[in-house]
Formats: structure tokens, C-alpha cells, sequence
């Protein structure tokens, strides 16, 4: 009798939820198929018809690829750090992983247009080395805002994984050495499958994070890199195209809804991911 | 009984990784931060880096009240609509945790969800669906619309923030309080609510935070008068990249840090004896 006790007291966030998030998005879908004379595919036809707004959507899509592959790339070596690391190490790795978790994001993209511009360390040091005459600028360029993207999501990737390893008794690698296997061996057989659900976790947070974040795309990307983020605001705000820009809100809001309940998917994927 | 000729190559590179390159990646996610501080402090017009020389002129600059008017505002903005977020969040998510404890697993299980959609979802689209909702029934971008779409959005934080404590909890602690007489009120004052406290300020923290920091729901929501300093340093940055902007990023950053030490020394888990 007492389990079904709660119930009430639910209640108003599920209202919250259901009238203030639930409904508009459900408005927002049927805005979207919405035209004069009621049910049309014209917004959508309008958006998948124009090269320049699906290359956009192409551009999105490969950006958070290109950042789920570099968070992952730099967010392990992190996290074997943390595993060899002893308790006074592993809790400075977290606050250090912690502080830019925490420091706005238009801070973090303020860094990195003085870190990309003309005057800044990499052009400074670049001249410095000989290697360029003349000052650069990784402003504006695909590749800065890769290397943007990366350090502005990378604690999203680390916080799983050093979720799971300090979970992990050490044991489990003494085992396999032990057992006579090296260190990378134990890496690639032990240590990597024991990380692969907080890798899909972190994967989600990536790219779920990198497809709405419309400052650090709008400043750095700069005019030439547009995304879908700043494609819905310009038809909103500039355009008052608003059945297109719902439009384009419900195929963002779709594929990364897809991707997200294929990544929920393998991570209950017992023969994958084990029964960690 | 190791062989004793084994090849140490193996071994070394794999130090090498783990430490060389996994100590390079740690300062790649640092840096900037860094970066950022250091340039607050610098006597020049323009984002060189290094500095040229050291000064607080930029600070003095964004303390103006004269010519950092705007920023001012858009800061009081902010830090009035983070509040009234987390206020908000209290309102919702706490009786819902408290509920949750309360239900069947299974019964949890298919409600979470609802409740934890709005984090995964991009707020950028939420913004965009509110605005239109908001169009219908005829209410302008405001205040008040910023601060409800944030606890929205921001409210699934606090919830997840307090469950995870809940769930670690004995229910037997409430019920032993109900047994020896005290009322469901006195049990929630005196037993439920500071065991919850952990996660409360947690959610709290993260709630404030990320409402400060929020920009795709605020672009959408908010009106010309309620500029809020995300927007605005976005605008200062287009503009005119304005040195002020490095002065408002050191303010926050130094601010991270402290609630971070404070909330080290709040949320520690007490010594074991």
C-alpha cells in the first residue's frame, strides 16, 4: 500500500512536463505540416529541396561525428590517467575536468577565438618556429571549430568514464597481468570494454551538445560554416520563416532523436557491453 | 617469474601514452580556461596573446556603471532569472523525487523518462516550439517566459541531482520516523528533506549554472529589456570583440572556482570514522 503513495506528489512536474514541454513540441510538429489550405509537405519540401539547407544538415551531422571521434580520442588517454593515477591525482583530474565543465560556454568560446586568431598562441608560435612567414588565423575555419568543439565537450566524455573506472577495482588489471598480458593488451582487452558504456553515454551527451550549440558555431564557424542551430534562428529572426524554421527544428529534433535511442540501445546491449 | 628477456618497448610506449599523452590532453582541456583568465589582465586593445603587460583596466572598464551599463543589466538579468530557476526547480522536481521513492521500479521506470526528455533533447528546438506556443496565446518573449522555460529545461537537472541521493536512502529511516508518531510534515522536515540535502544543493548548483549560462532558450524567450549576459557578451563578441568581454569571463571564472571550493568543503562526504 505505501508503494503507491507517490503518486501525488509527481504530479505537478509531469504536468510541467506534459503542458510546458510536451505540447509545445507536439505544436511545434503539427506548425511544421501546417498550410493554408491545412496538411502540407511544403516546409519540408522547401528545406530538402535547396542544396545549401541540406548541406547544412550534412555540415551538422559530420561536425558532431567529427567531435564524438575527437573527444574520444583525447577523453581516454584522460581516463587511463585517472586509472593509473593514485587519490590525490585522480581528484585533481576531476576538478581540472570539473572547472571548464563549469565555466560558461560563451567563456570557453571567448578562449578559443584568442587562442585561433592572428594574434594568438598557435599563429605566435607558428612564427616563432618558422613555419609560417606571416600571421594566421584558424578563426572562421572548420578545423578551429573542431578543436573548439572538442575541449568544450570533452568533460562530457571524461565524467563517464572516470564514473566507471573509479567503480572498477584495480584487481581487474592486476589479473591480466598476472596472467602475463602487457600493458596494452590490457588495455585493448580489459580496460576498453570495461569503458564502452560510459563511452556511449558520453557519445550521446556530445553530440546531443554539439548540435544545439549555437554560440561557439556562430562565432567560430563564423558566416561561411553555417549549422542547423543558426539556420532555425536566421528564419526565425531575420526570415520570420517560421513554418520552415519549425520545420527544420523537427528534422534536427528527429535524427537526434534517432541517434539517441540507437546509442540507448547498444548500451543495454548485454553481449556488447557486458554486464557492467 | 617473468621471462626476463621481454621486450621493455612495450611497456615504456605505453607509459609514454598514458602519462606524455594523456598529460598533454588534460592541458588541451585546461588551457583555455587559463588562456582566458590571464587575458582579462592585459593593459592592450586587442585579444593579443601573450598580453602585452599587466592591468586592471578592463575590469575597471566592465565596473563602469556609465559605460558597462548594458552589462549590468544583463548580468542582474541573469542572475534573476538562474534564481527564480532554481526556485522553480525546488517547486517541481523535490515533491518528485519524493514521490519517486515512493512508486513501484517499474512504475518509475516508464514516468522517468517524460521527466528527463527536455536534457537530451536540443533546447534550441524547445526554445523555437515555446516561442511559437507563447505566439499562439498571445504572450510576448519576457522575463517571466525565460524563467519558466529554464525550469523547464533546467528542472530535470535538480530531479536527476536528488534521485541519485534518493535512491542511495534507506526507506526504512522515514518509516521508523512515521512508526514513533511524528507527522508526515516532521518526518519530511526532520528526516527526508536533510537526507536529500546533498543532492538538492547539487541540482541547485547545476541548475544555476546552466541557466546562467543558457543561450538557445533565452535567444528565443527573452525580450530586447531582458537581456541576459550570454547574449550579451555573444553580442559584445560580435560586434567589436571588446577587451570587456575577457574582463566578464575572468569574473566568472574566479566565481566557478569559488562556489567549486565552497561546494568541495559543503557537499564532502563526512569523514568516516
Amino acid at each position: 500500500m505505501m508503494k503507491a503513495s507517490g503518486f501525488p506528489y509527481v504530479v505537478p512536474m509531469l504536468l510541467l512536463s506534459v503542458a510546458f514541454f510536451a505540447t509545445p513540441l507536439a505544436v511545434l510538429v503539427g506548425f511544421s505540416f501546417s498550410g493554408s489550405a491545412g496538411f502540407t509537405l511544403e516546409h519540408y519540401g522547401r528545406f530538402f529541396g535547396d542544396a545549401f539547407n541540406f548541406r547544412v544538415l550534412v555540415n551538422t551531422a559530420r561536425l558532431g561525428l567529427e567531435t564524438v571521434v575527437g573527444t574520444t580520442l583525447l577523453g581516454v588517454p584522460i581516463a587511463l590517467l585517472y586509472w593509473h593515477s593514485g587519490r590525490t591525482a585522480r581528484q585533481v583530474i576531476i576538478f581540472l575536468t570539473l572547472i571548464p565543465m563549469l565555466t560558461s560556454n560563451v567563456v570557453r568560446t571567448f578562449a578559443w577565438i584568442v587562442i585561433l586568431g592572428r594574434q594568438g598562441p598557435i599563429s605566435e608560435a607558428l612564427m616563432a618556429l618558422g613555419l609560417t612567414g606571416s600571421p594566421i588565423s584558424l578563426m572562421f575555419t572548420e578545423f578551429g571549430l573542431l578543436m573548439a568543439m572538442c575541449q568544450i565537450d570533452l568533460p562530457l566524455i571524461i565524467l563517464p568514464l572516470i564514473a566507471i573506472l573509479s567503480r572498477t577495482p584495480v584487481q581487474f588489471s592486476e589479473a591480466a597481468q598476472i596472467s602475463g598480458a602487457g600493458p596494452w593488451r590490457i588495455f585493448v582487452t580489459v580496460l576498453l570494454p570495461l569503458m564502452l558504456p560510459g563511452m556511449l553515454a558520453g557519445w550521446i551527451l556530445v553530440f546531443a551538445s554539439t548540435s544545439s550549440s549555437f554560440v561557439t558555431q556562430a562565432v567560430i564557424g563564423g558566416a561561411r560554416n553555417v549549422y542547423v542551430p543558426q539556420l532555425i534562428y536566421r528564419e526565425v529572426g531575420t526570415l520570420f520563416d517560421w513554418p520552415l524554421a519549425s520545420a527544420i527544428a523537427v528534422v534536427l529534433l528527429i535524427s537526434t532523436g534517432c541517434l539517441l535511442v540507437a546509442m540507448t540501445m547498444i548500451s543495454r546491449h548485454k553481449r556488447l557491453v557486458g554486464h557492467a | 617469474m617473468r621471462d626476463i628477456r621481454e621486450n621493455p618497448l612495450p611497456s615504456f610506449l605505453y607509459k609514454a601514452f598514458v602519462f606524455g599523452f594523456g598529460g598533454l590532453c588534460v592541458l588541451y582541456l585546461v588551457a583555455p580556461i587559463f588562456i582566458a583568465l590571464t587575458m582579462s589582465f592585459t593593459s592592450g586593445q586587442t585579444l593579443k596573446y601573450p598580453p602585452e603587460g599587466f592591468s586592471f583596466r578592463w575590469y575597471e572598464a566592465l565596473l563602469d556603471p556609465v559605460r558597462s551599463a548594458t552589462e549590468h543589466i544583463a548580468a542582474w538579468n541573469s542572475l534573476k532569472i538562474a534564481g527564480l530557476a532554481v526556485l522553480g526547480a525546488l517547486l517541481f522536481a523535490i515533491p518528485a523525487t519524493i514521490g519517486m521513492t515512493r512508486m513501484r521500479r517499474s512504475t518509475v521506470g516508464t514516468i522517468e523518462p517524460l521527466l528527463l526528455a527536455p536534457l537530451v533533447l536540443p533546447s534550441l528546438v524547445y526554445g523555437l516550439a515555446a516561442l511559437i506556443v507563447a505566439n499562439f496565446v498571445g504572450l510576448q518573449p519576457s522575463l517571466w517566459l525565460t524563467v519558466t522555460g529554464h525550469i523547464v529545461v533546467f528542472g530535470p537537472l535538480m530531479y536527476r541531482a536528488a534521485s541519485v541521493v534518493a535512491q542511495g536512502l534507506n526507506p526504512s529511516l522515514a518509516e521508523a520516523s512515521t512508526v514513533m508518531g511524528a507527522s508526515w510534515f516532521t518526518t519530511l522536515r526532520r528526516v527526508t528533506l536533510p537526507l536529500l540535502m546533498p543532492g538538492i544543493l547539487a541540482g541547485a548548483f547545476l541548475v544555476f549554472i546552466q541557466s546562467l549560462d543558457n543561450v538557445s532558450v533565452s535567444l528565443f524567450l527573452a525580450d530586447a529589456q531582458t537581456t541576459v549576459l550570454p547574449l550579451r557578451m555573444f553580442a559584445l563578441i560580435e560586434e567589436s570583440l571588446d577587451v570587456r568581454v575577457a574582463a566578464i569571463s575572468g569574473i566568472l571564472i574566479g566565481l566557478t572556482l569559488v562556489v567549486m571550493l565552497v561546494a568541495r568543503r559543503v557537499l564532502a562526504p563526512p569523514k568516516q570514522a
